[in-house]
This record gives structure tokens, sequence and C-alpha cells, in this order.
């Protein structure tokens, strides 16, 4: 699903963010990207989604390579990737529903079936009947949910979360958690980055751990 | 491959089938889905400009007032234009007689000349004749009944057949030696100076249509600029999601367009509120002169011409502004 071979990163100005980075992670897997704070992590995974373009080195994503993707064509690789970024958050004069509908609007989506797949997606991630609710009425665990089901109402093959459980207490850390599993267990690929070391000790998962933008372990 | 090089191998889970596969694409995207967007983008945008009535107003008003302004003066032009073109076309001649030629020899000389080569008709106008007129328009009356007898001289007005300046110069030049015939005058230069100052006055409506069309278009740009920096953190969302740059841009060049078309649309109605105003005067000016005038309003055809102008510029306004604003917002 995902293949970095020989990565780099260097910001304009800035060190290093990444250096020589190489892995790949299979179909349907699920994994934790872990590292102190500016390790890299966010880098990453904006690697994946072309949010930046590597300073040398290739990434793989469904076997295409990324350098080869032109600025026109990135909108429809990105809809291939749920992605949940915290400085990307819900549309706050918007709807619940509206929220959720954005990436099916987007991709053109017919009416009916948009009304379908996000009453679908709010009712897994245990949201149904708040549709018509602006997020501002919701908790941070209910928002981040909105948020979750965002990104996988188009069924993305692959889901990316940039720190999800951020500022929830453990047991909303726990259930969102559960949620990503679920995903995976119907077979998407899941990359969490995360602080919660203890968490992730007890997901027993594939682990990429990031030094100062150096890949130190990975393993399952 | 180097060392830091490390693979991380699935483990097989044995899972259902995958979900992800295949099911990315949108079963819409046909032509029907792109209409239907492009019609709920138009109504968005025009319900979020009625949301904020006062200040959308606000912008239709100047809008307004620039093509409005254009609007009326060329109006102005085209109704002086039409009043001098229902004039005769060709000049009339004036032959002033001399002052001892009696009412019937001038009559008869009138008719002499109607016979002549290069006129197309003519018309006696005596002494008496001219007085009545000249009190019943100048409002001098009084004045010429303190003179003691009537000054003004027998006329014989000529309308030519002929419009070539050269021929016209020949025929003044035979009217003269007659000796009957006082002085000649022809009407023809204030036509001359008139059509000059028309064609002056297009030229400068013209290039304030410009300039004030420059003007809205920069307008609606800079208020397009505007909303765009408003929305700078849903239009980051849309292209996280994978929005392509004619979706995020597709609602600015709506909102463009309501700006220009409103803004034409109160241009319309300032315009035909100006011409009813200015209608009254207008008539009593004209009405002197000239029995069946009336000043001349938009027309259908010239409001529609003007309010896709509106439109138009403002969809070209909102490209400017997007063209120039929107690649700049990404994701970060
Ligand atoms: N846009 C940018 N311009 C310049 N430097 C950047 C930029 N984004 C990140 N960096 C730098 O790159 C390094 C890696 O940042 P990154 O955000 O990937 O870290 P992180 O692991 O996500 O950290 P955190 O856990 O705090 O989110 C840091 O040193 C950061 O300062
Ligand atoms: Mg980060």
């Amino acid at each position: 699903m995902i293949r970095f071979d020989e990565v780099s990163k260097r910001y304009p100005g800035g060190k290093e963010a990444l250096s020589r980075v190489s892995f790949e992670l299979a179909d349907q897997e699920m994994a934790f990207l872990t590292g102190h704070s500016g390790a890299g992590k966010s880098t990453l995974m904006k690697l994946i989604i072309l949010m930046e373009r590597p300073s040398q080195g290739q990434v793989f994503v469904q076997g295409a390579n990324l350098n080869r993707v032109s600025r026109r064509q990135v909108p429809h690789l990105r809809r291939n990737v749920g992605v949940v970024f915290q400085n990307h958050q819900l549309l706050f004069d918007r709807t619940v529903y509206d929220n959720v509908a954005l990436p099916l609007i987007i991709a053109g989506y017919q009416h009916r079936e948009i009304g379908r797949r996000v009453r679908a997606a709010l009712s897994k991630v245990g949201l149904s009947g708040k549709e018509k609710q602006y997020p501002i009425t919701l908790s941070g665990g209910e928002q981040q949910r909105v948020g979750i089901a965002r990104a996988v109402v188009n069924r993305p093959p692959l889901l990316l979360a940039d720190e999800p459980t951020g500022n929830l207490d453990p047991d909303l850390s726990r259930e969102i958690m559960d949620l990503f599993v679920q995903f995976n267990q119907v077979g998407v690929t899941v990359m969490i980055a995360t602080h919660d070391l203890e968490l992730v000790n007890r997901m027993k998962r594939t682990q990429l751990i990031l030094n100062q933008g150096r890949l130190e372990v990975a393993s399952a | 491959m180097s060392e830091t090089k490390r693979r991380v191998r699935t483990r097989p889970q044995g899972k259902e089938s995958p979900a992800g596969t295949g099911a990315s694409q949108a079963s819409g995207g046909s032509i029907a889905s792109w209409a239907v967007n492009h019609m709920i983008v138009a109504r968005q945008s025009l319900a979020g400009l009625l949301d904020t009535f006062v200040s959308s107003l606000m912008t239709w008003l100047v809008i307004g007032i620039a093509l409005a302004l254009p609007t009326i003066l060329y109006l102005l032009l085209a109704n002086v234009g039409e009043l001098t073109s229902t004039f005769e076309g060709k000049p009339r001649i004036s032959v002033y007689l001399a002052d001892q030629v009696t009412v019937d020899e001038g009559e008869a000389f009138s008719r002499s000349l109607d016979r002549l080569e290069g006129v197309a008709s003519t018309k006696f106008i005596s002494p008496d004749d001219a007085l009545t007129e000249f009190k019943a328009m100048s409002g001098f009356g009084d004045v010429l009944e303190a003179l003691p007898g009537n000054p003004l001289p027998a006329v014989v007005e000529v309308v030519p057949s002929v419009e070539q300046p050269a021929e016209l110069r020949l025929l003044v030049t035979g009217l003269s030696s007659h000796p009957e015939v006082s002085r000649v005058s022809v009407d023809l230069e204030w036509v001359e100076r008139l059509f000059a100052l028309l064609t002056l006055g297009e030229r400068f409506v013209t290039a304030l249509a410009f300039f004030l069309s420059l003007g809205v278009l920069l307008s609606i740009g800079n208020t397009i600029r505007l909303a765009i920096e408003n929305r700078r953190s849903e239009i980051e969302v849309v292209k996280l999601v994978g929005g392509t740059d004619s979706f995020v841009r597709r609602p600015f060049l709506y909102l463009g367009f309501w700006y220009g078309f409103g803004g034409a649309v109160i241009a319309v109605v300032m315009v035909e509120a100006s011409l009813v105003f200015l209608g009254g005067p207008v008539d009593r000016l004209v009405h002197s002169y000239h029995d069946r005038f009336v000043l001349s309003g938009l027309g259908p055809g010239t409001a529609i011409t003007l309010m896709i102008t509106g439109g138009l510029l403002g969809v070209l306004g909102a490209v400017v502004a997007v063209s120039r604003h929107l690649h700049a917002i990404e994701p970060r």
C-alpha cells in the first residue's frame, strides 16, 4: 500500500525533517507512527497525500510513484486516502451531515447515494441522529468522530490519522482507537501517528518509530 | 538498497473482503451530477449574498452606479442623435430677400427658385409671418412691439435636392447672384458641429465606460479576494479531501457573477428611474421644436445586454482574484 524508498525531506531554510526513510506497509495493515515531538511524523504523513514533496527518494502509494503525480492529479489521488488531521478539523458553519458529505460531493456522487453513505458512516462512528447538529454543539470526542466519519465516508483503502486522540481522555482515546481497529478489520489500511505509547504498546501492532527524522525501529 | 532500509511485512490476518478496493470510484461523476453541483453552488452563493443582504446591497449599489453612469450618458447621446436625425438630413438654405422686394415679388421669386435645378422645394416667408413666428418662439414679443417697424426681412426657405458640399456651394453661389437676394445662409454648419460633438461625446462615454468597467472588475475582484480569505480553512479542507481546482474555484466564480449581475439589475433600475426623472423637462424642451419626440429608454435588449455585461464583469473579476489568491491556499 505504502512504500518509502530512501526518502528525505528538508523544509526550505530548515533542517532535515526526514532522513533516508525506507519502509513498506502492506495492504490491510494497521501501523502506529511514534516518536518525539518534531521527529517527523506529520511530515511523513504529508508526503503520502502530497501536501509536501520529498527532497529526495520516492514514495509509492498503491503502486503509484508520487514523484510522477502532477499537480492536477493530486486531488484524485487524495480521494483514495482518508485523513484525520488536527489542523484541518470540521467546518463549524456547516452541519454534521454537510461536513461528512463533503468528500462525496467533491467526488460527484449522486444525491441519494450521498445520503445513504453519510448515514452509514455516522452510524459506524456512533453518531446516528446527529446529522442536523452543528459541530459546536458536540463534545470533543464526538467532533473527533465526525472527522473520522468524514475520512471514511468515501470508503478509501487507506486511512491516515495524525494524533487523533490528542486531547481526549483515556476512555475516549480507547473508543477512537477501537473505531480504527474496526475499519482495519474490514480491510482498510490504517496508519496512526501518536504520542500515546501506552496505547500503542497495548495494541500490539506494527510500529514505526521516528527519531530526529530517522526511522529507528519498525516492528510488529 | 542501503542498510537503513527496513521492511514491514504483513502478517496474514485472514480478513474479510477488503471494503476499500474498488469502492472508491464515484458512482456519480456524470454530466448530470456535475450540472446539479453547478446549480447547487449557484444557488448557495446567491443565498449567501442574500443572508448578508445589507453588505451585499452596498457592493451592488457601487457596481450599479458604475454601470448606470455610462449607460445614462450613452442613452442621452443616442437620444440627441435620434433627435437630430429626424430633422431633415439635408441642410436648409435660407435666402434673405432685399428690403425693397414686395411680398408679391417675393412669392413669385420663390416659385421661380422652385423650378431651379438642385432645388427640392421652396417656401416663402413674408416679413409679417417671420415676425409672428419669431414672437411665438423667442418670447421677445414686447421688445419687437416697441420697435417702429418690422426689422425682419422676407425669407425664402430652400430645401436643396443635392447633398454634396461642392454642388451645394454651386447652388448657394447661384442663389446669391440674384438681385432680389441680400444674403444666403446655409444652416449646415451647426449640424456638422453637433455631429462632431456627438462623436466626441461617444468617445468620451466609451472611455468612461471602459474605466468604470475596469473599476467594477477590480472591486469585484477585491470583494472575492476577501471572500477567499474568509473561507481559507474551508478551502484547505476541500483541497485536503480531494477537491479539484475547478471545484474550489466554482463558488467564487458564481459569487462574482451574482455581484456583477445584481449590480447590473440595480443599474437598470437607476437608469430607468433617471429617465423618468428627466422625462418631464425633456418633454417641455423638445416639444417646442418637435412634436413626436419621446425620450427612448433602455429597452429590453439593452437591459439584457447590460445584465450580461455585469455578470461577465463579475465572473472576470472573480477569475482574476481566484487565479491570484486560490493557488496559494493549500492544506498545511
Ligand atoms: N512547514 C515547515 N517549514 C519548516 N519546517 C517545518 C515545517 N513543518 C515541520 N517542520 C520541521 O520539521 C520537523 C518535523 O516536523 P513534524 O511536524 O513532522 O514533526 P512531528 O513528529 O509531527 O511533531 P509533533 O509530534 O510535535 O507533531 C520539525 O523540526 C519541524 O520544526
Ligand atoms: Mg505532528
